[in-house]
Parts: C-alpha cells; sequence; structure tokens
C-alpha cells in the first residue's frame, strides 16, 4: 500500500515540473500574447535538442551518485576538432564527422571516468580539474582560432534549418530528429538492458550492488564515457546550431543548464532515481525559460541566476520528498 | 570443500557437503562472519585454498562466488530502495528474451513464483523502499534461489526475525538442503543451531576448535569450546538496591518503533536490557540520548525533567551513550588516543578560545591507567587498538564528561574474550564509585552475569522485568521471544 | 626527524623550491625580489578564498561559490559605494553580504541536508547571476580614496595585501590547530556521526565554516575592488578552481578531517608562482587554467595514492 503512497508522490514531482512549464508559459503569454507564435516555436525546439543530448548522459551520471561539470567544455573540444576537420577536407562525410565528435567526447568521458572509478578521485573534482584542462586542450588544438561559419559545412547547418517535419511553419528540425534518437536509445537502454538496470542499483545502494556482484567500477567508468560521447555528439550539433566554433565560448557553462534541466526534471542528486521523461521535461522547461526571457525582454543577464535557482529549488524540494519516504520507511 | 584463511582467522579448514545445513557458531568477533564473507567473495583471504567439487578456485570478487553457485544472505539485507521487489531478486541477472532484452512479464511471473514457493506475500511490483527487515530478507533469499546456489550462507539472518518468522525461513532452508544444496548457517544462538544444524564448527579467536555432530553432542560441551573454560556460575550482584533513582523514562514513544517505555536506573544500579535485535532497544538508547528524540514521553534525571534534543543537551543533563556500532559513531578512527578521548569535553579544556594540548594529554593518561588501556603513547590513532581497548577509549570519553548515567549499546560487541571479562569488571567498578548504568546486550549471558535488574524488550514494548536471582536463560528468551505465555 | 618527512607538507614545499628553480633559469625576473612582491598581490585574494576552502574542505565539504561570492560582494560595496555611502559603511556592508552568503550555502546543507557539491554548484550561478543583474555588462568605478590598497608598501618593499594575508592565515593557522572550533571542524570532518554521538554541534560548525568561507571572499571582494577600482560582475571568474587546487595541492584530504593552514599557504604560494612563470613566459589564459586543473587532479591522484600507500604499511 505504501508503495501506491510512494509512486503517486513520485507522480506528483512530475507534475510539479509540468505546472511550472504551464506556468512559464502562461506568465510569457499574459506579457505576450505572441509568445507561443511559429518565430518562438521555432526557437524553443532549437534550444532543446542539445540540452536533451547532454541531459542524457548528464542524467546517467546523477543516476549514480556523480556528476560530470565538464560536459561543456568537452563539447568544445569536439566542436573545434570536427570544425577543423571540416575547415581542412571540405568534402568529409558530415556522419563521418558526427561519428569522430563522439568518438573524442568519449576518450575525454573516459579519462573523467577512469579518474572517478579506479583513481577514486570525487566526481565534483576530477571533472571540475577537467572542466578547465578541456576548455584549454580547445584552446591549443585549434591555436585560439575559430572555426567560422564558411568552415562549416552547408549540409551540417541544414540540420539545424530543415527538418522532416514542417507544419504551419513550425519546423521540428534534424536536431530534433536526433535529439530523439538519443533519448529513445537512452530509454530504451535504461529500461531493457542489464547494464541500464545496474545504473539505477549502484546509484541506489552502491554497497548493495558490489555485494551482489554489479561490476561497479565498470558501470561507473561507461557511464562517463557515454556522458562524454553525447557531449561530443553535442559539440557537432553546437556546430550546426551556431554555424561557428570558438574555443572559448562553445559550450561554456552548458554544465549548469544542463543540470538544471536534470535536476528539475525529477533526477535524485542522491542517486537510484530518475527517468528520461522526467528529464526531456526538465529539458522542455529549461528551453522555454530560455526563449520566455528573451520574448519578455528580461535581459539575457537574468540566464545565470535563473538556471541556480531552478537547481536550489528542484533540490529543496527533493529533499523535503526524500525525507518524507524515509519517515515512511520507519513507520513500516 | 577445503578452505583455510588467515590472520583474522588463523588456518580454519571446513568442508561442505551437498545436502547438509553446516552450523558455524562462536562467540562475538571469533569469526564467524569473516569466514563466511571470505567464502562469499566479500573479502580476500591472505591464504588458503578453496575447492568446490575437486575445482580450487581463487575469488576476487562476490560476482565470481555467484557465478560459483555461492550465495550469502547478510546480516543487514542489502536490497534496493529504488527497485521493484521482482528486480531485487534479479538483479545483474534478469532473464532476457530472444532478442537479448529484459524480459520484464517473464521476470515478474519468475519472481512471482519464487516468491510463492518461500510463502511470502510481496507484490513483485511493488518498490523495496519501505519493506520491513524479514521482507527484504525474504527477497534476498529468493534471489539466492533463483541463482539455483549450491552453496547458501545466512549470516546472523535471523538475528532481527520474530519466532514465527524463523520457523518459515527454517522450513525454506530444510527444502534447500533435502534439494541437495549445502547450507552454511552462521550465529551465535545455540538453540538455532542445534534445531538446524546436521554439524557444527566452532570458533574461537579466530581459530576452529573443533567440529561436532549436533545428536552426539550437547549445550554445555559446545559452550566451552566457544568460551574456551567452563562457564562457571557468575557472579551476580542481584540484592534490590535502594540508592535513589538517577534516570527514569515516562511512557517514552516513537511512533512506528516504540511506545510505552518506562523504566528506571537506580545510583550504582547497573541494569540489563534484553531482546531479539529489532525489538527497539537500541532505539530507546537513542531516544533518551536525543539522537532520534522521542514523539513523546518523559526523561527525568535525578527526578528533575529534561527537555532532551540532541545528545548536546543529553550529556548536559548528566547522560552517555557508548553506541553498538564503535567504528562509526564512537571513534575518529584516524585521530589519536588523547583526541578521541577528549572530544566529549573540549569546551571544558578551552580557556580564551584555546584548547590546551596538555590537559588533553593528562587526561588521556589517567584514564589509559584508570582503565589499564595497552597503548604505546596516547598520541597513537585509535584505529591501531584492538575492539577491547577502542572500546575503553570510547568509556573514557564518556567518564571524562563525569555523566550520572551511562548507557551502553552492546558494550562487548567486536571485543575479545579477555577484554570482555575487564570490562565487565570496569562496569562493576564504575557503578560502585555511584554511576547509574543501563547495559544492552543481545549476549544472553553477559546481561545475566552482570546486571542488578534485567528489563526484556520485545516489538517496541518492555514486556518483563527481572530481579538478578529470578532470571535465568530460559525465562529471558521465552520472555524475549513471546513464547513465555505457552510455557508457563 | 621522521615526524618532519613524514609531513604533507613537505610535499608543496619541495615543489615551489623546483617551481623557483625551474622559473629562475626561465626569467631573470625570477631572482628580482620586488617583481616577486609586487606580484604576489594579484594572488592574495585567491589566497584568502583557499583559507576559507582549507576549512570547508577539512569539515568534508566543498565551496564551489567562493568565486561568486566574491563578485556579488565587489559588486554590492563598489555599488553602495559609488552611490554615496562611506567607505567604512561599504565595507561592513560587504563583510555583512559575505557572511549571509556563506550562511545560505550553509544553511542548505547543515539544515536541508543536501550535498554540499551541488547546493554550492548552484549558489556559485545564483550569486553570480545576482551580480549580473545587479550589474549588467557596465563596471562601477570606485571612490578613488578606496583604490590602492595594493601599491602600499611596509618597509622593506612588503605590500600591504601580502601582510594582511600572512595576517589572516596565521590568526587561522591558530583557530584551525589550536582552538576548540578548530579540532571540532577536524572532528566534524573525521566522522561526523561520531561527532554527533560526541554531543558537538555539527549543524552550527557546518553553518560557521561556510560562513567564514563567505566572509574571507568578501574581504577578498573589498581587497579586489581596492586592487581594481572597478567592479564587474565577471569579477574573480574561476579562481575557486586555483583556491581548491592550493588546498589540496597543500595536503588536505578532499574526504576531510586531515589538512593543515601551513599546507596550503605554501601550495598557494606554488600556485602563485607557477602562475607568475606562466605570465612571465606569456602563457595564455586559457592554456593556465589547463594547467591549474590538470595539476588539480593530479594533486588528488596522489594524495589517494600515498595514503594507499601507507594504508598497506
Amino acid at each position: 500500500m505504501q508503495s501506491d503512497a510512494i509512486k503517486k508522490l513520485i507522480a506528483l514531482r512530475e507534475v510539479g515540473t509540468g505546472l511550472l512549464l504551464i506556468g512559464v508559459v502562461l506568465a510569457a503569454l499574459a506579457k505576450n500574447p505572441h509568445f507561443l507564435d511559429p518565430k518562438n516555436l521555432n526557437s524553443i525546439l532549437l534550444w532543446i535538442p542539445l540540452l536533451v543530448v547532454v541531459g542524457m548522459g548528464q542524467m546517467l551520471v546523477i543516476l549514480t551518485r556523480g556528476i560530470d561539470v565538464s560536459v561543456g567544455s568537452t563539447m568544445g573540444v569536439a566542436g573545434i576538432v570536427v570544425g577543423m576537420l571540416f575547415r581542412d577536407h571540405p568534402g568529409l562525410n558530415i556522419f563521418l564527422g558526427a561519428g569522430i565528435g563522439i568518438a573524442i567526447g568519449c576518450l575525454l568521458g573516459a579519462i573523467n571516468g577512469g579518474l572517478i572509478a579506479w583513481a577514486k578521485v570525487p566526481p565534483i573534482i576530477a571533472t571540475l580539474g577537467t572542466l578547465s584542462a578541456y576548455r584549454g586542450l580547445a584552446f591549443i588544438v585549434c591555436k585560439g582560432e575559430q572555426i567560422d561559419s564558411n568552415n562549416i559545412p552547408e549540409s551540417l547547418t541544414d540540420w539545424t534549418l530543415k527538418g522532416p517535419i514542417s507544419i504551419s511553419g513550425i519546423t521540428f528540425s534534424w536536431l530534433m530528429v536526433w535529439a530523439s534518437v538519443v533519448a529513445i536509445i537512452v530509454a530504451y537502454f535504461l529500461k531493457s538492458s542489464r547494464t541500464g538496470r545496474d545504473i539505477y542499483a549502484l546509484g541506489s545502494h552502491p554497497e548493495a550492488a558490489r555485494l551482489r556482484g554489479i561490476p561497479v567500477p565498470k558501470v561507473t567508468f561507461l557511464v562517463y564515457s557515454v556522458c562524454g560521447a553525447l557531449a561530443g555528439l553535442a559539440g557537432v550539433l553546437y556546430a550546426s546550431r551556431y554555424g561557428f566554433v570558438n574555443p572559448g565560448t562553445a559550450g561554456q557553462g552548458f554544465e549548469l543548464t544542463v543540470i538544471a534541466a536534470v535536476v528539475i526534471g525529477g533526477t535524485n542528486v542522491l542517486g537510484g532515481s530518475g527517468t528520461v521523461l522526467g528529464v526531456l521535461l526538465g529539458c522542455v522547461l529549461l528551453g522555454t525559460i530560455n526563449v520566455a526571457l528573451a520574448v519578455l525582454g528580461i535581459d539575457a543577464a537574468w540566464q545565470m541566476l535563473v538556471y541556480g535557482l531552478v537547481i536550489l529549488i528542484a533540490l529543496t524540494v527533493d529533499s523535503y520528498l526524500q525525507r518524507f519516504l524515509r519517515k515512511m520507511d520507519v513507520r513500516n | 570443500m577445503a578452505f583455510g584463511g588467515a590472520e583474522v582467522l588463523k588456518g580454519v579448514d571446513i568442508d561442505l557437503f551437498p545436502g547438509e545445513v553446516h552450523g558455524i557458531i562462536g562467540e562475538n568477533g571469533a569469526g564467524k562472519s569473516t569466514l563466511g564473507k571470505l567464502i562469499a567473495g566479500v573479502y580476500r583471504p591472505t591464504g588458503g585454498k578453496l575447492t568446490i567439487q575437486g575445482d580450487t578456485c581463487t575469488l576476487g570478487s562476490p560476482r565470481q562466488a555467484l557465478d560459483l553457485g555461492i550465495a550469502l544472505i547478510h546480516q543487514e539485507p542489502l536490497t534496493f530502495p529504488d527497485l521493484d521487489v521482482a528486480e531485487n531478486i534479479f538483479v545483474g541477472r534478469q532473464p532476457k528474451d530472444r532478442f537479448g532484452q529484459i524480459d520484464w512479464s517473464s521476470m515478474y511471473v519468475h519472481a512471482a513464483e519464487l516468491l510463492n514457493s518461500i510463502g511470502v506475500k510481496l507484490n513483485p511490483r511493488s518498490k523495496v523502499r519501505g519493506l520491513g527487515v524479514a521482507d527484504q530478507q525474504m527477497i534476498e533469499l529468493a534471489a539466492a534461489l533463483s541463482q539455483k546456489a549450491r552453496v547458501l550462507i545466512l549470516d546472523e539472518t535471523t538475528a532481527s526475525l520474530t519466532p514465527k518468522e524463523v520457523a518459515e525461513l527454517f522450513a525454506i532452508v530444510r527444502r534447500l538442503r533435502d534439494e541437495g544444496c549445502a547450507v552454511v548457517f552462521v550465529s551465535h544462538r545455540l538453540d538455532e543451531i542445534f534445531e538446524i544444524c546436521d554439524r557444527i564448527t566452532i570458533l574461537r579467536d579466530g581459530e576452529k576448535v573443533g567440529e561436532r555432530i549436533p545428536k552426539d553432542s550437547s549445550v554445555p560441551e559446545i559452550v566451552r569450546m566457544m568460551v574456551g573454560r567452563e562457564v562457571d556460575e557468575v557472579l551476580r550482584h542481584g540484592g534490590v538496591c535502594s540508592e535513589p533513582v538517577v534516570l527514569q523514562v515516562k511512557d517514552l514513544c516513537l511512533t512506528g518503533v516504540f511506545s510505552n517505555i518506562n523504566l528506571s536506573v537506580r545510583k550504582g544500579e547497573i541494569v540489563g536490557m534484553a531482546g531479539l535485535v529489532g525489538a527497539g532497544r537500541t532505539e530507546v538508547a537513542r531516544a533518551i540520548f536525543g539522537i532520534t528524540p522521542p514523539t513523546s514521553g518523559e526523561i527525568l534525571i535525578q527526578n528533575s525533567a529534561c527537555d532532551i534534543n540532541n545528545p548536546r543537551q543529553a550529556m548536559q543533563a548528566g547522560l552517555a551513550l557508548v553506541p553498538e556500532d564503535r567504528q562509526h559513531h564512537g571513534l575518529l578512527l584516524p585521530s589519536s588516543i588523547a583526541e578521541n578521548a577528549s572530544l566529549a569535553i573540549l569546551r571544558s579544556l578551552t580557556k580564551g578560545g584555546l584548547v590546551s594540548g596538555k590537559q588533553i594529554e593528562s587526561n588521556a593518561e589517567e584514564y589509559k591507567s584508570k582503565l589499564q588501556i595497552a597503548l604505546r603513547s596516547v598520541g597513537q590513532p585509535v584505529k591501531d587498538l584492538s575492539g577491547g581497548n577502542q572500546q575503553k577509549v570510547v568509556l573514557s570519553k564518556w567518564l571524562l564528561t563525569q555523566p550520572k548515567v551511562l548507557i551502553l549499546d552492546e558494550p562487548t560487541r567486536g571485543v575479545d574474550v579477555g577484554a570482555k571479562a575487564e570490562v565487565h569488571r570496569l562496569m562493576r567498578e564504575l557503578a560502585e564509585t555511584g554511576l547509574g548504568i543501563l547495559m544492552i546486550s543481545s549476549d544472553l549471558q553477559e546481561v545475566l552475569s552482570v546486571s542488578d535488574r534485567i528489563l526484556v524488550m520485545r516489538e517496541g514494548r518492555v514486556v518483563r522485568e527481572f530481579q538478578a536471582q529470578e532470571a535465568t536463560q530460559e525465562n529471558v528468551m521465552l520472555a524475549a521471544t513471546g513464547q513465555e505465555a505457552h510455557a508457563v | 626527524m621522521r615526524k618532519l618527512l613524514g609531513r604533507t607538507e613537505l610535499v608543496p614545499a619541495g615543489l615551489l623550491v623546483l617551481a623557483f628553480i625551474a622559473g629562475a633559469m626561465q626569467s631573470k625576473y625570477f631572482l628580482d625580489v620586488r617583481y616577486l612582491l609586487d606580484s604576489s598581490t594579484l594572488y592574495v585574494e585567491t589566497g584568502l578564498l583557499a583559507i576559507g576552502m582549507t576549512f570547508v574542505i577539512i569539515s568534508g565539504n566543498i565551496d564551489l561559490s567562493v568565486a561568486s561570492m566574491t563578485a556579488l560582494v565587489a559588486c554590492v560595496s563598489a555599488k553602495l559605494m559609488a552611490s554615496g555611502w562611506s567607505m567604512p559603511a561599504g565595507c561592513a556592508a560587504g563583510l555583512g553580504l559575505g557572511l549571509v552568503l556563506g550562511g545560505f550555502n550553509g544553511i542548505m546543507v547543515a539544515k536541508v541536508k543536501l550535498p554540499s557539491f551541488v547546493v554550492t554548484l548552484a549558489t556559485m550561478a545564483v550569486y553570480r547571476g545576482i551580480a549580473q543583474v545587479l550589474l549588467g555588462a557596465e563596471s562601477v568605478k570606485l571612490p578613488t580614496s578606496f583604490i590602492g590598497l595594493d601599491m602600499q608598501h611596509l618597509p622593506g618593499h612588503i605590500p600591504v595585501p601580502l601582510v594582511v594575508l600572512l595576517t589572516v592565515a596565521l590568526i587561522l593557522a591558530i583557530v584551525l590547530h589550536r582552538s576548540l572550533f578548530g579540532r571540532w571542524v577536524i572532528a566534524l570532518g573525521t566522522n561526523e556521526e561520531a561527532s554527533y554521538y560526541a554531543g558537538l554541534p555539527t549543524s552550527t560548525v557546518k553553518i560557521s565554516v561556510f560562513c567564514l568561507s563567505g566572509l574571507l571572499a568578501a574581504v577578498a571582494a573589498l581587497m579586489m575592488n581596492s586592487r581594481l577600482g572597478v567592479a564587474r560582475f565577471d569579477d574573480a571568474r574561476g579562481l575557486e578552481l586555483d583556491a581548491i587546487t592550493a588546498v589540496v595541492l597543500g595536503g588536505a584530504s578532499i574526504f576531510g578531517g586531515k589538512g593543515t593552514m601551513l599546507g596550503t599557504v605554501l601550495a598557494l604560494f606554488l600556485v602563485a608562482v607557477i602562475r607568475i612563470g606562466m605570465g612571465v613566459a606569456n602563457v595564455k589564459a586559457e592554456y593556465q587554467l589547463a594547467v591549474i586543473g590538470t595539476l588539480l587532479v593530479i594533486a588528488i591522484l596522489a594524495g589517494n595514492l600515498s595514503s594507499k600507500m601507507t594504508a598497506k604499511r
């Protein structure tokens, strides 16, 4: 019976995020009736894919009680390297380019994973270190030169501008398609593979996971590698979305937006619980907030404050929810 | 299967046969659990070998042990609160369909069958968060069954179960044995060992002292082997204490944990608290000491009511608690003996904001000789000391606060036999100086030998009180298990 | 002698000497005491943050928001002074604000019981976000009377900020290693549960540690304002990395319970010398960041390795 109550509470948590989303939309509509115009909807739809791609990886990490703040820098490195390849080899197949971006991200993520899984460096410290190290790497690779828009192949920017579906001026871009593919694969992986379930088990009770025979270091390593790989893919998508890659700004500070989306989406920072659907909802919410700020004429200066507040609010709500659940533990 | 370990365990060999329940018995700290964990790959042995059906194996991880069909059920259930019951059973080995993906529906069906077969009424789809200890242990047992374990190790599994639950567990164990499984039953409860085991290995101080067949042996013989000496009918104190009451607890309740606890401790009196693990004794101690404040009730110290919401207030009121889990709750393991001893009274060693290092050392030196702590220097880290000496450091810490009432939770857990007697002697001496002592212990022998008065708790209530003279192993145990009525 | 060799400060001290030799081989500036002393004023603010961080890390927590607190206090106090508040009042308000910001972190960690890394990750954004909302892209000028503390010298060409840093370090070294509070912090970081069972006011200690970190961030903010003469929302960006690196290089355990003020100060000078060296060699800011980030990871790796070795013995 108490199990039903728990399910209800968790469902309530997602409803809360949904209500917040509706609230933001209504507030924006009140101020500006044109908020849901195709132009704005399109810009929301363009905002979401990068967030989803990186958010999926970040979610896996947070499920294991970890965190990866180096994702923004990883995006930068992957974006720069792939951009340079396009610059130097204009004929390069864009899917091959994307593949290379994923591989680079995976490698950088694997370094994080190795440090955390085997060298036992706390995740926040390891990735704080690599946040700076990878950012520097982005500069070293391109010698500080930006990849300009004329170096990005048109077929890549078309991922942003065009899409398979376009209804009354609203384009469901290829970026959105790739992001959906990533979300579906991650959801499938979490639900239907043993490794996916191991991730939940590991975050739920690490000691029990070890004693029940789950290869904890391997799973940890895998999770950070996947997170890096997805950040690498996001680097390529960044090049498509913005049409240029600057070693200093590409992905800079993106970790904050992503973490905000993941935790507001109901992923528990103490590990073990979180759903792809929740994170998607979080990404939509963050994307909407972002565009709403612009539409409402609120200065871009508010962005960082809003992300930080979103994280704080989500954490506080979750903390009290967890405490409530634990109390029920004692009662039974 | 042959096995020989070292260090904590010294050259222990045991043979397990299919279709046999093999008991491992010994006092606290004898190495029973360590042996179980070595066989299950949790710890790596420093020496010795493991042979399964003629093949020598080395175990590096619990995974390898599981793959070989060796499963361990821990004393503390190890389940995943965020996963549902079925997944907790199958974690890491979920059934797959022909596409290699997890077959959830067949997993739920299997889980329901398994749970049914051991007579557990649990919905495979409900989350494990919020389930009781017994249910969680049944889930672990179902997990072991699901992998067709050839060797099943039960590590003090009965410690927190009610007699009814123990009976159910034993039925399952017998069935497994009849199906050809080798069961290792680790326990310190003689009655259970005699009831279920076909063969008993007795451990003492990490060494195997013998192997017996229950029907050819007797309780006194096994006890003698465990303790290494004849158990003397122990020096009882007894005698009705007429000193004033120092601690009085009235109608103490903690919702869902214990209710209407009434007890009193007199000056110079040792009150023993017996009961099964999970009866709520530790929780009562924690509530009195303000760690988890009670929902209602009164605590009086020397007849004045005290409002205690945290350990600091408890300490100021004249209480002291030596907790059960010494390593996590009692000590700063990497810190020095002196630092540990003075931790609770640092405030009083402070002058003008600075702590006197000299006083810290002299305090430690004083208690080193008072309690006869064996150490090289008071600057030595506590983690280098033996269990008994560590316990004495915890005691020094609390005695330095000059308490009126000392609460001891399992004071001799993980303490070797010699040091145990010394701790008992210390307790008696402390009582004679006028300290009131409330001692929680699962070691019945200990409760009987040192207490002046004995309280028995069961399922969150104090169910019986004995004067030392009227208490025996039997009547205390019967009260603790709730079978008193049948016996009388 | 063995006791001396076993001290963790030996590592940063040795590295410091090495860094000096390397620097001196590279540039003659390194042997110019006046140049070094003048350069040191650039690292005083980082130093103050590192001193606060030493307490936070020893207590078993982390404070990623220090640089953001510095930026916010710098902006607010500059704005107040620009709007006519007197210098002492502006400074007092800044210090008070630092306490409040740190206190908020502390309450979220101690009372709401959230892990410090997520709390301070969020407040890192929130605090700098507030600064950005307040000032936007503009920079606020400080009254001329407030500017130039870094140009003041004591006899012997010793810059005043360096004196401030060393004085604060000395006082807080005594607090950490000799006072009741310091012992409580170390006990808390060693074993929080056991500290609570022993009657220590663990929540209060935690909140105080974060308050101290906020207060020192505020002091750093005031000194930064005086040095730069203007305040901007992106002041002190990334300084948390240097501060954490210094503390960890100085031998403090990232898991809490272990660390010394001397170690932090030595490691701080090491970080400063490396930065000065890279500055002299014209290494770009981003590369410098990469070097510090790598240094942080290596310092932790080395720490973990050495504790494993000693555990084996």
